[in-house]
């Protein structure tokens, strides 16, 4: 059970026209654990999810998952094997309403995405689970509003009911408080406390409260390398990570 | 071309609007029955041509948000595929429509294919020289008629009953044949389908991201366009009894992609009026000549800076503002 990861990656690199933002990275994230990736600006974590999710093609190294090899997988087929992704900008269909973003997680598994000559009210038995979705990240009354005019928190917000919605094993979440206010932070939280029996989450977060709080275990990575891993306690005191956080004028803001 | 402005998705109106809804849709109805005593017929039967392949262009453009400036491949090469069964194999009107639209559906998918490998302008760009290697084709084959394309195809007998050489009779059967198509371009951008289309015009990463192969809805949506284009092309050669060089040449492309954007794009009824005003407009400056394609090329740049929504665009957002939603 202990060597049980559902993710790992092995000498994951990616250089950037001679500029090496992820080098030699062996991230290993054990199943139905909470697992967070952090480090100072310009690290290389969203490299590195990208690296993962498939959007980037790494220069060398293997991704496994579930102990299967998909470095060479295509990004959408990643997220049908069951790992989603989450944005560092907030990932949303502008025009569309929140309910109809849901919708849109939601319709895939009900396979007919490409009846073109279906009504979209086929969709209708979808809405209940899409408005509990909202109504877990606390959009309920924004159900039938444009994305669009959101403020950024409650789009933050839905990009996470809208990854839910693929009730997927794993999740890959890049700062999911983010632009959020203290309230809604709380609530992001504890839904992902909620969400996350029988998930593996590996979370970009830069709010280190929320790291101490959700995490089991901690990877520091700077300049594209891995710095120091463990629990909250040691990678707190640890001077190396310390050091790396100072070096670059950026002190942990908790 | 990855957010298009103004293009949002038709919502349905307040339950109050339901019965003047009603009342508009039959008088509508009754104009269009009427029209062809009152206006000349086959002025009517090229807009409503023109209307059902800016529709086509609209599905891709306004709800898939990829610029093709090659529609004319499947609008020129269905008439092409249409006249040729007509006058040469002797097919019937409508299985030489069918025929039409079989070749352009097919054609769509190979060069849709290999143009959405490309987003943006270098989408555009390969459209654009498709058009262009299968207009050098149509000039150099000899079963489309070189220069003089294929004349005097006879209309011939609908289902082996109705008179398609009665220009009302006509009407009828090519505003039949608009409806439907503008049916089937409404029905399937309000489907699932439309809905993950919709998904993509606006973020494409985040529809990867929930497992979607993009690549395939963007094929479908191609395929799709040019069946109607091809719809429309094989349509209007029973009206003119003529497929020309003209009809695959990228001055139609360009044509069909202003009419959409002057219409307005994303609207259901925009490409509808986008072709009646410039159709009109070339009916009623015919003299001017040359002078057309500058007052063309002056309103597609006076849509594209000042009226980005197109003339159903702008009166839907003043009619949403008027009711302060
Ligand atoms: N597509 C790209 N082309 C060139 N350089 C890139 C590209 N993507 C990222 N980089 C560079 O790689 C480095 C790591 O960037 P990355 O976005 O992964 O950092 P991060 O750890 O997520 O930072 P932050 O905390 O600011 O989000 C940066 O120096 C960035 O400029
Ligand atoms: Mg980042």
């Amino acid at each position: 059970m202990t060597d049980d990861f559902l993710l790992e990656t092995r000498g994951l690199t990616r250089e950037f026209s001679g500029f090496t933002a992820v080098n030699k990275v062996d991230l290993r994230v054990r199943r139905h654990s909470i697992h967070a990736l952090i480090g100072p600006n310009g690290a290389g974590k969203t490299t590195c999810f990208n690296l993962i999710t498939k959007f980037l093609q790494p220069s060398s190294g293997a991704i496994l998952l579930d102990g299967r090899d998909i470095t060479r997988t295509k990004p959408a087929d990643v997220a049908r094997l069951g790992m989603v992704r989450s944005f560092q900008i907030s990932a949303t269909f502008p025009q569309l309403t929140s309910l109809e973003n849901v919708e849109v997680a939601l319709q895939r598994s009900l396979g007919r995405s490409f009846h073109f000559w279906r009504s979209k009210r086929t969709l209708a038995p979808l809405r209940e689970q899409a408005m509990t979705l909202l109504d877990d990240v606390g959009l309920a009354f924004a159900a039938n509003r444009v994305v669009a005019d959101l403020p950024y928190g409650q789009k933050r917000a839905l990009e996470l009911a809208t990854t839910l919605a693929l009730n997927p094993e794993m999740l890959l979440l890049d700062e999911p408080t983010a632009g959020m206010g203290r309230e809604d932070v709380a609530r992001t939280v504890a839904l992902i406390r909620r969400i996350s029996p029988n998930r593996t989450i590996l979370m970009v977060e830069h709010n280190l409260s929320v790291v101490a709080d959700l995490s089991d275990r901690i990877t520091v990575l700077a300049r594209g390398e891995i710095l120091a891993e463990g629990a909250y306690g040691a990678i707190s005191t640890d001077p190396r990570v310390k050091e790396a956080y100072m070096g670059k004028g950026e002190p942990a803001h908790v | 071309m990855s957010k298009i402005p103004g293009a949002l998705p038709a919502r349905p109106a307040g339950s109050s609007l339901g019965v003047s809804r009603g009342l508009i849709l039959v008088a509508v109805a009754a104009a269009l029955l009427a029209a062809p005593f009152v206006f000349y017929p086959v002025m009517l039967m090229k807009v409503l041509c023109f209307a059902l392949f800016a529709t086509a262009v609209n599905l891709l453009l306004g709800y898939a948000g990829l610029l093709s400036f090659g529609h004319a491949m499947y609008f020129g090469g269905a008439a092409y595929v249409c006249a040729y069964a007509r006058k040469e194999l002797g097919w019937t009107p409508e299985a030489s429509i069918l025929a039409g639209v079989a070749f352009s559906a097919v054609f769509g998918l190979l060069t849709g294919l290999l143009s959405i490998r490309r987003s943006g302008i270098y989408f555009a760009m390969v459209t654009l020289a498709l058009g262009q290697l299968f207009y050098f084709l149509c000039l150099q084959s000899p079963a489309t008629g070189g220069e003089d394309g294929i004349q005097s195809v006879p209309r011939g007998l609908l289902f082996g009953a109705l008179d398609l050489e009665n220009n009302v009779t006509l009407y009828y059967f090519v505003l039949a044949v608009t409806g439907f198509g503008m049916l089937a371009a409404y029905r399937a951008i309000n489907s699932p389908f439309g809905q993950i289309l919709t998904a993509i015009r606006e973020n494409e990463p985040r529809a990867i991201s929930l497992g979607y192969r993009v690549a395939w809805f963007k094929a479908l949506a191609f395929t799709l366009s040019a069946a109607l284009a091809g719809l429309a092309g094989a349509t209007k050669v029973l009206v003119f009894q003529l497929a020309s060089l003209t009809d695959v040449s990228a001055p139609m492309s360009g044509e069909v992609v202003l009419m959409t954007l002057v219409g307005g794009m994303g609207t259901v009824l925009g490409p509808v009026v986008g072709a009646a005003i410039i159709v009109s407009m070339q009916n009623y400056l015919a003299d001017v000549g040359e002078w057309l394609i500058v007052i063309q090329g002056l309103i597609f740049i006076a849509t594209v800076s000042l009226f980005r929504r197109g003339v159903v665009g702008e009166i839907a957002a003043r009619l949403r503002r008027g009711r302060g939603t």
